[in-house]
């Protein structure tokens, strides 16, 4: 039985973790929303991007002459796992949704026998993964650096990206991240982004029908302006797949903070009840011995 | 009825300007190209240089630097994409003086390639504005 001073003590303690977690709560709600902001001011140029794109690789078609970037190498023995996670933690489930959905397909694609390799962008998903796939590890982002992801940001690992691709090091790469659905749920994604998966079904769609083989001029070439937008693209991806990370990071931890305030709460309330029973207790014993004391005179 | 110019400029990070403009002439790769309404569907590459945006004819011109990006004309008008765009009016002629002047220091103080390479990406950058200014 814990006396009265221990509980008191473990009481404050609850107490300030209580308002600790508040706060974050509070910190992760107006930071959602300036992520949110940046995810949705961002979204034009990705949706953009994506009809030009679906329009030119349909026009074009991926026959072989079509860039490789679009087509594929033609092989399937390398994958590249790109883990898109936060970089700081007590955020729930976010981090570990994450990399356990990435550790779903690395198991499978070893399993077939595949070449894997793993670039990991946020020190989190880095710590999950180390322990069984280290040597598979290539590099990590550390995006801390970054308090609002500009685009520039996102450069270094495109080229990287890119430049593994150019040398044959890869031949599909795939990004993990959270796509960000609301505070409450987050969609963890897995997007093949090498070779371009582009669902020219639903771009051209959205586009209208005027695009659908619209007599465009193409200046330079066709070919020319594909080459050069696919790269590009991928930058527009992996920095879209961030903002929405940042996004889903802020609404996961809005949740959880919002559950761990309330859990606080309730043990705070249980341990208030104890207090008071073994206080009140005290006196009664106190009591009980000094009537009894008197009556024994 | 005066036709005018559905324009739209988008960087990956925001919406910069929707606008219903009167022409608009882009640096494509291949030669500048003045946009109106009713131009051809045309797909181009930008070089890095400046956007003109007539609001009106023979109106003000915006003056919009871009580094590269891709410029898309549709039946509906005139959309640009943009890797980093800056509105001229916005910029003061000693800032991006003192800008070059910085970089310029900076290059000779580093060490490193990669920086170097940045840097003097950034310095040709700067210097493509101030003449864009004169």
């Amino acid at each position: 039985m814990p006396s009265l001073k221990d509980l008191k003590i473990r009481i404050n303690s609850v107490k300030s973790t209580q308002k600790i977690t508040k706060a974050m709560k509070m910190v992760a709600a107006s930071k959602l929303r300036r992520a949110q902001e940046a995810a949705e001011a961002a979204r034009p140029y990705a949706e953009r991007m994506e009809r030009v794109l679906s329009g030119l690789a349909s026009n074009v078609g991926v026959n072989a002459g079509a860039p490789p970037l679009l087509a594929g190498t033609g092989r399937d023995d390398v994958h590249l796992i790109v883990v898109a996670t936060s970089e700081r933690g007590l955020c729930g489930g976010f981090n570990t949704s994450i990399v356990k959905a990435a550790r779903v397909r690395i198991e499978a694609l070893l399993k077939e026998g595949k070449t894997v390799k793993i670039l990991c962008i946020g020190k989190k998903g880095l710590a999950l993964l180390r322990r069984d796939y280290r040597s598979m590890i290539l590099d990590t982002f550390d995006m801390s650096h970054a308090k609002r992801l500009a685009f520039g940001d996102v450069a270094p690992i495109a080229e990287r990206l890119l430049s593994m691709f150019e040398d044959g090091e890869l031949d599909v790469c795939t990004l993990f991240y959270a796509r960000f659905q609301s505070a409450l749920t987050q969609v963890v994604t897995g997007q093949q982004l090498i070779p371009a998966s582009i669902t020219d079904d639903a771009g051209v769609e959205q586009a209208g029908p005027d695009l659908k083989g619209a007599a465009y001029e193409y200046e330079p070439g066709e070919e020319e302006i594909l080459k050069a937008l696919l790269p590009r693209n991928i930058a527009v991806q992996v920095f879209r797949a961030l903002l929405e990370n940042a996004a889903s990071e802020q609404g996961a931890r809005m949740t959880a903070m919002d559950n761990a305030t309330r859990n606080a709460g309730d043990m705070i309330d249980r341990l208030t009840l104890t207090y008071n029973r073994s206080r009140q207790a005290a006196i009664t014993k106190e009591l009980i011995e000094i009537i009894s004391g008197a009556e024994a005179l | 009825m005066t036709d005018s110019l559905r324009f739209e400029l988008v960087s990956p990070e925001h919406l910069l300007m929707d606008a219903s403009v009167h022409m608009v002439v882009v640096p494509g790769s291949e030669g500048d190209f003045g946009v109106m309404a009713h131009h051809a569907p045309v797909m181009s590459t930008i070089r890095p240089g400046i956007i003109d945006v007539y609001q009106t004819d023979g109106g003000e011109i915006d003056r919009i630097y871009v580094a590269g990006g891709f410029a898309e004309v549709t039946p509906e008008g005139l959309v640009i994409l943009a890797e980093q765009a800056l509105f001229l009016k916005d910029l003061d002629r000693g800032d991006v003086e003192q800008k070059i002047a910085d970089l310029k220091e900076d290059i000779e103080d580093v060490e490193n390639d990669d920086d170097r390479v940045r840097l003097v990406a950034e310095l040709a950058q700067f210097s493509a504005i101030l003449s864009a200014m004169n």
